[in-house]
């Protein structure tokens, strides 16, 4: 029988240490919604997820009580759009349009993100994933809870250097059109390499189609109980110290398995994954740079944190995987500055750079993630980091992401404040050297060889 | 056999036990077992409870007694067991 020792132990999570469910993400396929006629196929999406989604917020809310677990975000991923708008979009403003019904229907269930405006263009793109991504800019300014994301490469295919070059100028052209809020729109605006189809975090959310026709897949949390646990075993060797996050993410994803099997059974859902993850937010305590520093680095990005990263990550998954039925999504440690308080002081104690941060990518679940950088960064640089870092998920075989925010008007030193989960950050140099011709060549960087492993 | 776990945690006073205890009674929900503590001056307990035969619902039960909560001066937490269990329990 369960012991008070326990309950309490739990409840201190809850309430000292920001244990939760980050987010519910109910997935749904739109690939039924194709019509050539726009209107119909805006009147057959916003039906479609209306129908399944009406509920989502006031079950997630009644497992939330009745477990007494916060479960902070309910969201919605569909197919991607150009596959759904391709039959009946033909310019920027009929794309733009289907944003705004994901966004009407977003508000109308109280969803608080909608993903899956998205394109998968890792080898080429059709007319409509061309039209798509250039809409983005649009789309972003017009909607308020419409993410976006558009895969550029993967292992298998390798990079498409054009829309990496596409996506640099869209990027660019997002932060103008919302310049007015600090460039917010590229904040919902991630560009990847080896995309997951049933990823429930956004930005990067979308509906693969792959995927069943609806789908529950649940992203917990949980960097405070982490860093807590460790507080325990300072000065313990590595053995100690990976066995004591191994079993604290057991515990955590064990929580996300109730809550997305509950959610599954009441909306009578299939349950797709969990997505172990630690995902910071902005809130004291609950920070990935502070588990850093407490395995023994005095800020992330000293000599150092690669490795811990790395250890981290590993011994998150192996706790976690035994944890769930299906693991799935982004799963790992994810690194955003913006959303990170430790993050944000390391940055700001001059000890995390841009460059560390990409070598930290290497070993973590994501990529480079909510960083502003100065406003008059060229688009082609903006490029070049794309590249690089989908350089480093083709090669490696993992995923990858960058969500970078020109913040327009704003300078190195200064601070963007993105309000919410998104948090505040100060704005990073980025290296200024050209990359213009890099960029300008056009065409694909061909698939890496995986043998000869050096 | 679904449980709930109660628990009741802050300053110690006189009759926080049978305040809850009328609660559960008043909306037929069985106590199983009860363990309590009392470390420098706070009151901490647990009530494993049978919510089956109760009439209400139970969000509504998680509400009131937190209201009760309230006018006694303690937090009053009611949860499913099973949070509990999957997180200890292999």
């Amino acid at each position: 029988m369960i012991n008070l020792k326990e309950v309490t132990e739990t409840n201190k999570m809850i309430a000292e240490e920001n244990l939760d469910v980050r987010t519910i993400t109910m997935g749904i396929s739109l690939l039924d919604c194709i019509d050539s006629d726009l209107n119909k196929v805006k009147e057959n999406i916003y039906k479609k997820i209306y129908e399944a989604t009406k509920d989502l917020v006031a079950t997630g809310d009644e497992i939330a009580k009745e477990y007494g677990i916060p479960i902070v975000n309910k969201r919605i991923s569909v197919t991607p759009i150009s596959l759904i708008g391709g039959a009946a979009c033909k310019s920027i403003e009929d794309f733009a349009s289907i944003a705004e019904t994901l966004d009407k229907v977003a508000k109308e269930v109280g969803v608080n993100f909608i993903g899956g405006y998205s394109a998968l263009v890792s080898k080429g793109m059709t007319c409509a994933d061309e039209l798509l991504i250039k809409s983005i800019p649009l789309a972003l300014s017009k909607t308020e809870r419409v993410c976006s994301s558009v895969n550029v490469g993967s292992t298998k295919t390798g990079i498409n250097m054009d829309a990496v070059k596409l996506m640099g100028e869209m990027i660019k052209e997002t932060a103008e059109y919302t310049k007015e809020n600090d460039s917010l729109g590229c904040a919902k605006l991630v560009v990847f390499c080896n995309a997951p189809d049933d990823n429930p975090f956004m930005a990067g959310a979308f509906h693969g189609v792959t995927e069943a026709d609806k789908i529950i897949n649940v992203g917990v949390s949980g960097p405070g109980v982490v860093k807590t646990a460790l507080e325990k075993v300072r000065g313990e060797n590595f053995e100690i110290l990976c066995e004591t996050i191994k079993k604290t993410a057991f515990k955590v994803t064990r929580v996300g398995q109730l809550v997305a099997k509950e959610a599954s059974a009441r909306l009578g859902v299939p349950f797709g994954i969990v997505d172990l993850s630690l995902a910071p937010t902005p809130a004291i305590g609950d920070s990935v740079a502070d588990i850093l520093c407490e395995i023994g680095l005095e800020h992330a990005g000293a000599p150092g944190t690669t490795a811990a990263l790395a250890l981290l990550n590993d011994q998150v998954k192996k706790g976690g995987v035994m944890a769930s039925s299906y693991v799935g999504g982004l799963s790992g440690a994810f690194i955003p500055v913006s959303e990170d308080q430790g993050m944000i002081d390391a940055v700001n104690a001059g000890a995390l750079t841009l460059e560390k941060l990409e070598a930290m990518t290497c070993v973590c679940s994501v990529g480079l993630d909510m960083i502003a950088i100065p406003g008059d960064t060229k688009a082609t640089t903006i490029s070049g980091i794309i590249a690089d870092e989908m350089a480093i998920g083709m090669v490696n075989q993992k995923t990858t992401a960058v969500r970078l925010i020109p913040v327009i008007g704003k300078g190195v030193g200064e601070v963007v404040e993105f309000g919410g989960l998104l948090g505040y950050a100060p704005i990073m140099p980025v290296n200024g050297f050209s990359c213009d011709d890099f960029v300008n060549r056009g065409g694909r960087i061909p698939a890496p060889i995986h043998s000869f492993k050096n | 056999m679904k449980k709930t776990i109660i628990t009741v945690v802050g300053k110690d006073t006189v009759g926080i036990i049978a305040k809850v205890c009328t609660y559960l009674s008043e909306n037929n929900i069985n106590i199983l077992d009860i363990s309590q503590t009392i470390v420098s001056g706070y009151f901490n307990m647990m009530m494993i409870v049978d919510t089956n035969n109760m009439t209400k619902p139970f969000g509504d039960m998680c509400d009131e007694l937190e209201v009760l909560g309230n006018e006694i001066g303690v937090s009053i937490k009611s949860q499913k067991e099973e949070i509990f269990d999957k997180m200890h329990r292999i």
